[in-house]
C-alpha cells in the first residue's frame, strides 16, 4: 500500500513538474520576406540582413540565455499571401513573438488581426502613419519613422536647398508614387504642405509593378519640375532613373524615399543614376560599423551567412539588420520586467515595445555607433525617434550628403491624432487611458 | 455492387426530378455536408480553418460563377476578378455608408451591383465570340482596375486606398472567431450552389448550354441569344459578386484593389478548366486544387528536399512550387481535358458497375 501511494505521488509529481519542463525555450520571430515577384531585389537583402542578425544573436549566445528561433515564410509582397503566412506562424514555435510586415498593404491587413491574436507588429519605416500614435494603435510600432516623416525631412532639406522654406513658394515638385496604399501614404501632409508653403504639387501615380513609367516621364519633360519626389520600390526605382537618365532629367534634383535609396535601384544604372538622392532612415550603406564587422566574423566567417558577403554592410541588409535589432532589444526589455530567461509572450513584447529605450551608449555597444540615433518610445508615441539624413549616389556607393533631420512634430502630430481620432471612430475604439499604459 | 442506382423506387416526378437520384450519391453528400456544419469546426484548427477552407469556400463560389458563363454558357471571361472587385467594393459602400446596414443584405446588394456591371460589361458578347469576348472582358477587368485606384468616392476616400471592415455580425451572431467566420461562409456557399445547380438543371440552364453547343441552332429554334447570354453573365457576375464581398469582408478584412488583379480572374479561370467545365462539382474540384496545392506544396517542399539531403530556400521553394504548379496542370490538362469532374464521374461509372466489367 505504502508502495502505491509514493508510487501515484511520484507520478503527479512529475505530471505537475512536467510542463515546466517541456515548456519551449527559445522565442520565435517569424520574417515575413518577398524573395520572388517584382520587389524581390529588395526583399532579399532586408531578409537577409535580418536573419544574419538573429543568428549573430544566437551565438553570442541568445537574449540572457534565450535562442531566438527563425522561419521565413515567402508572401511574394501579396497580401493574401501576406495573411496566409500570419495564420499559419502565429501559433508556431510556441507562439510568434512579433511580426515584421514589410509591406504596406500587408501591414492593413494585419492590423486588424493582430489585436485579437495579441501579436504586435513592428512596422519599421512603413505601414500607416496614423500608427504612430498608440492611443488607437495599441499593436502597431512604426518604429523610427513613418512616411509623413519622410515626406516632412525631404521638404525640409529642399528647402534648405533653396535657401529657407520660404524659398519654395511657387517652386514645382512632382510625386511619382507606386500607386497602391505605400505610394499614397505621404499625400495629405505633402499637400499640407503645399497649402503651407506654396509650392505647386503635381501627383503621377505609377502603377504595380513599375515598369511602365514612359508616359509619366514624358509628363515630367513637359511639367519641367524642380524637383521630383520617388515613391517607389522595387523595380519601379531603378525604371525610374533609367527613364530620368532617357528624358534627360538632373538626377540631382530627384529625391527618393528610404525604400527607394539603395544599391538594387542604382547599381544597374550606374553612372547613369549619380546624383540621386534618397532618404537614409538614419543609417545608411554601412560597411564600416562594428555589428556589419561582427556579422561578417561571426556568422559568415562560420559559414552561416543567409546571403553572399558582397551584400553584407549595403543599405537594405542594415535596414533588416535594424528591425531585427530593435525586436531583440524589445525582448531583452521585456525579459527585464518579466522575468530574465523566460520566454516572452506578445502582450509582454507589446509592453516592451511601447517602454522601448535605447541611449547612444547602448546603441553603440550594440555596434551601431555612427549608424543610430538613440529610440525612446512610449505608450502614445510607438515612433521613438523620427531622424532621417540624405545619401546620395555617387555612381558606386551611397554617401551620406546631409546633417540629420527630424521632422516637424508641430504639423505631424496633429494630423496623426486627427486621422488616429478617425479610425478609432470607424472601428468604435476607445482610446486608451493611462491606466491601460501600465500593464 | 455498393453503388448501384438500382433497388429504390420512385413514386412521385418530384422526387424523380432530384439532384441526386442515386441514393448512395445523396446519402454522400449530406454526409459530407453534415460533416462540414458540425465535425470541421470542432476537428480544424484556426489555421486550417482561416487559411485553407475559408478561400477554398469563398473561391468555389467565385469558380461556380465563371463556370456557368464559361463552361455552360460558352462565353469566355478574363473580367472575373473585376467583377469580384465590384461586389465587394459595392458591399462596403453599402456597409460603411449606410447606418445599420445588415451583413447579408450589404453582401447581396453587392452581388446585385456586379450584375448589373457584369451585364453591361457582358454586352459585347451579342456581337463578338471566342477570343474577342476574352479581350472585350479583359477591358472589364482593367477598367475595374483604374475605377478603384482612382475614383476616392468608391473607397470611402480613404488616403491610402485601402479599406478595412470589422465586428461583422449576422442577426446577432457576432463573426469573431475562425469557425464563425468559416460557418457563415459554408452558409452562403451552400445555398447559393444550391441555386447555382438548380438553375443550370433547368430550362435556364439548358437555354445556356444551348447557346454554347451551337448557338445558331439554337436561336434557330427559338432560343433568344440576348436575353440567354446577358442572363449568363447576370448569374454569374451576381455570383462572383458575392464572392468578393466574403472574400474582402471575411477573408481579407482590409484589402486594397490589387487584390481583384488580373491574377485573380486567370486563376478563377484556371480553377473550372482543371475542375471541369460545365459542372458544378468541378468548380469546386478546381478550387481546391489551385487553393490547396501551393499551400500543400509549400509545407511539404522544405520537409521532402531535406529528406533528399539539400535545404531549399524560401525562394526556391516558391519557385518550385510554382514549377510544380505549372507541370501539373499542363499534365492534366493532357491527361483529361474536360478536368477533374470527368475524372469523378468516371470514377463513378466504373464503380456502379464493379465488380464487373462491363
Amino acid at each position: 500500500m505504502k508502495h502505491v501511494h509514493s508510487f501515484f505521488a511520484s507520478i503527479l509529481a512529475f505530471a505537475i513538474a512536467s510542463p515546466a519542463l517541456g515548456q519551449s525555450q527559445e522565442q520565435f520571430i517569424p520574417s515575413l520576406v518577398y524573395r520572388t515577384g517584382p520587389y524581390a531585389p529588395n526583399g532579399v537583402p532586408l531578409a537577409n540582413g535580418f536573419a544574419d542578425y538573429i543568428k549573430l544573436v544566437n551565438a553570442k549566445g541568445g537574449v540572457n540565455g534565450v535562442k531566438l528561433s527563425f522561419e521565413e515564410c515567402e508572401t511574394g509582397y501579396a497580401t493574401d499571401r501576406g495573411v496566409e503566412c500570419y495564420e499559419r506562424l502565429k501559433g508556431a514555435r510556441g507562439g510568434a513573438t512579433v511580426f515584421h510586415p514589410m509591406a504596406t498593404g500587408i501591414t492593413f491587413a494585419l492590423t486588424e488581426k493582430a489585436p485579437g491574436d495579441k501579436i504586435p507588429l513592428i512596422t519599421s519605416g512603413l505601414g500607416r502613419s496614423e500608427s504612430a500614435d498608440g492611443g488607437v494603435f495599441k499593436w502597431n510600432f512604426p518604429l523610427l519613422g513613418t512616411y509623413w516623416v519622410a515626406a516632412d525631412i525631404l521638404i525640409q532639406h529642399i528647402g534648405k536647398k533653396e535657401g529657407g522654406l520660404d524659398k519654395l513658394k511657387g517652386k514645382k515638385i512632382a510625386f511619382i508614387y507606386h500607386d497602391s496604399p505605400f505610394g499614397k501614404e505621404p499625400i495629405p501632409l505633402l499637400e499640407e504642405r503645399a497649402k503651407m508653403l506654396g509650392f505647386q504639387l503635381t501627383l503621377l501615380p505609377v502603377a504595380h509593378p513599375g515598369v511602365e513609367q514612359k508616359s509619366t516621364w514624358l509628363q515630367i519633360r513637359q511639367l519641367r519640375p524642380d524637383y521630383v519626389l520617388n515613391w517607389g520600390w522595387g523595380v519601379m526605382n531603378s525604371t525610374a532613373l533609367k527613364e530620368a537618365q532617357a528624358t534627360g532629367y538632373p538626377r540631382e534634383r530627384m529625391y527618393g524615399v528610404w525604400w527607394a535609396g539603395a544599391e538594387p535601384d542604382t547599381k544597374e544604372v550606374g553612372e547613369g543614376a549619380k546624383g540621386y538622392n534618397a532618404l537614409a532612415l538614419q543609417h545608411g550603406a554601412e560597411p564600416q560599423a562594428q555589428v556589419v564587422k561582427d556579422i561578417l566574423k561571426l556568422v559568415h566567417d562560420q559559414g552561416q551567412g543567409t546571403g553572399p558577403r558582397e551584400e553584407v554592410g549595403q543599405v537594405l541588409y542594415v535596414r533588416g539588420v535594424t528591425a531585427a535589432m530593435l525586436s531583440v532589444e524589445a525582448v531583452r526589455t521585456a525579459q527585464e520586467r518579466f522575468g530574465k530567461g523566460k520566454r516572452v509572450t506578445g502582450d509582454q513584447m507589446r509592453w516592451a515595445l511601447e517602454n522601448l529605450n535605447l541611449p547612444q551608449p547602448r546603441l553603440d555597444a550594440l555596434g551601431f555607433k555612427g549608424v543610430m540615433r538613440p529610440v525612446s518610445t512610449s505608450c502614445f508615441d510607438h515612433m521613438g525617434a523620427s531622424w532621417a539624413r540624405i545619401h546620395t549616389w555617387d555612381g558606386s556607393k551611397w554617401v551620406f550628403s546631409s546633417d540629420w533631420y527630424q521632422a516637424d512634430d508641430q504639423i505631424i502630430k496633429p494630423m496623426v491624432k486627427a486621422a488616429a481620432d478617425r479610425y478609432a471612430a470607424e472601428k468604435k475604439l476607445v482610446r486608451r487611458s493611462s491606466q491601460d499604459c501600465q500593464s | 455492387m455498393i453503388y448501384r442506382d438500382s433497388g429504390h423506387m420512385v413514386t412521385s416526378y418530384r422526387a424523380d426530378q432530384q439532384i441526386f437520384p442515386v441514393l448512395q450519391d445523396r446519402w454522400a453528400v449530406l454526409g459530407l455536408i453534415g460533416f462540414a456544419i458540425a465535425g470541421v469546426p470542432l476537428l480544424a484548427d484556426e489555421y486550417v480553418l482561416r487559411a485553407v477552407l475559408i478561400p477554398f469556400l469563398i473561391l468555389s463560389l467565385a469558380a461556380v460563377g465563371v463556370n456557368i458563363l464559361v463552361g455552360y454558357c460558352g462565353q469566355i471571361s478574363l473580367g472575373s476578378g473585376a467583377f469580384m472587385a465590384v461586389g465587394a467594393y459595392a458591399a462596403y459602400n453599402l456597409f460603411v455608408r449606410v447606418p445599420g446596414m445588415p451583413l447579408v443584405v450589404a453582401l447581396l446588394a453587392g452581388g446585385l451591383v456586379s450584375t448589373l456591371v457584369g451585364v453591361f460589361f457582358g454586352i459585347p458578347s451579342l456581337r463578338v465570340r471566342g477570343l474577342y469576348l476574352a479581350v472585350a472582358t479583359l477591358a472589364a477587368q482593367f477598367f475595374c482596375d483604374w475605377a478603384f485606384l482612382r475614383i476616392k468616392w468608391l473607397t470611402n476616400n480613404s488616403i491610402s486606398g485601402s479599406v478595412t471592415v470589422s465586428n461583422l455580425e449576422v442577426a446577432g451572431w457576432h463573426l469573431n472567431s475562425a469557425a464563425d467566420n468559416y460557418l457563415f461562409c459554408l452558409a452562403v456557399v451552400l445555398v447559393l450552389c444550391l441555386g447555382a445547380k438548380n438553375l443550370v438543371r433547368g430550362a435556364v440552364g439548358r437555354e445556356w448550354m444551348a447557346i454554347r453547343d451551337m448557338d445558331v441552332a439554337a436561336s434557330v429554334i427559338g432560343i433568344q441569344p440576348t436575353s440567354v447570354k446577358l442572363s449568363a453573365f447576370a448569374v454569374s457576375s451576381f455570383l462572383i459578386g458575392v464572392a468578393g464581398g466574403l472574400w474582402a469582408f471575411v477573408h481579407l478584412g482590409s484589402w486594397e484593389p490589387s487584390a481583384f488583379s488580373i491574377d485573380r480572374s486567370l486563376q478563377l479561370l484556371f480553377m473550372v478548366i482543371i475542375g471541369g467545365l460545365g459542372s458544378i462539382m468541378g468548380s469546386f474540384f478546381g478550387a481546391a486544387f489551385i487553393v490547396l496545392l501551393p499551400l500543400l506544396l509549400s509545407r511539404t517542399l522544405p520537409a521532402a528536399s531535406g529528406l533528399f539531403g539539400f535545404e531549399l530556400s524560401t525562394a526556391a521553394n516558391s519557385h518550385a512550387e510554382s514549377m510544380i504548379f505549372g507541370a501539373l496542370i499542363v499534365w492534366f490538362l493532357i491527361v483529361e481535358p474536360h478536368g477533374l469532374a470527368r475524372l469523378w464521374s468516371l470514377g463513378k461509372r466504373r464503380l456502379m458497375l464493379w465488380p464487373f466489367a462491363h
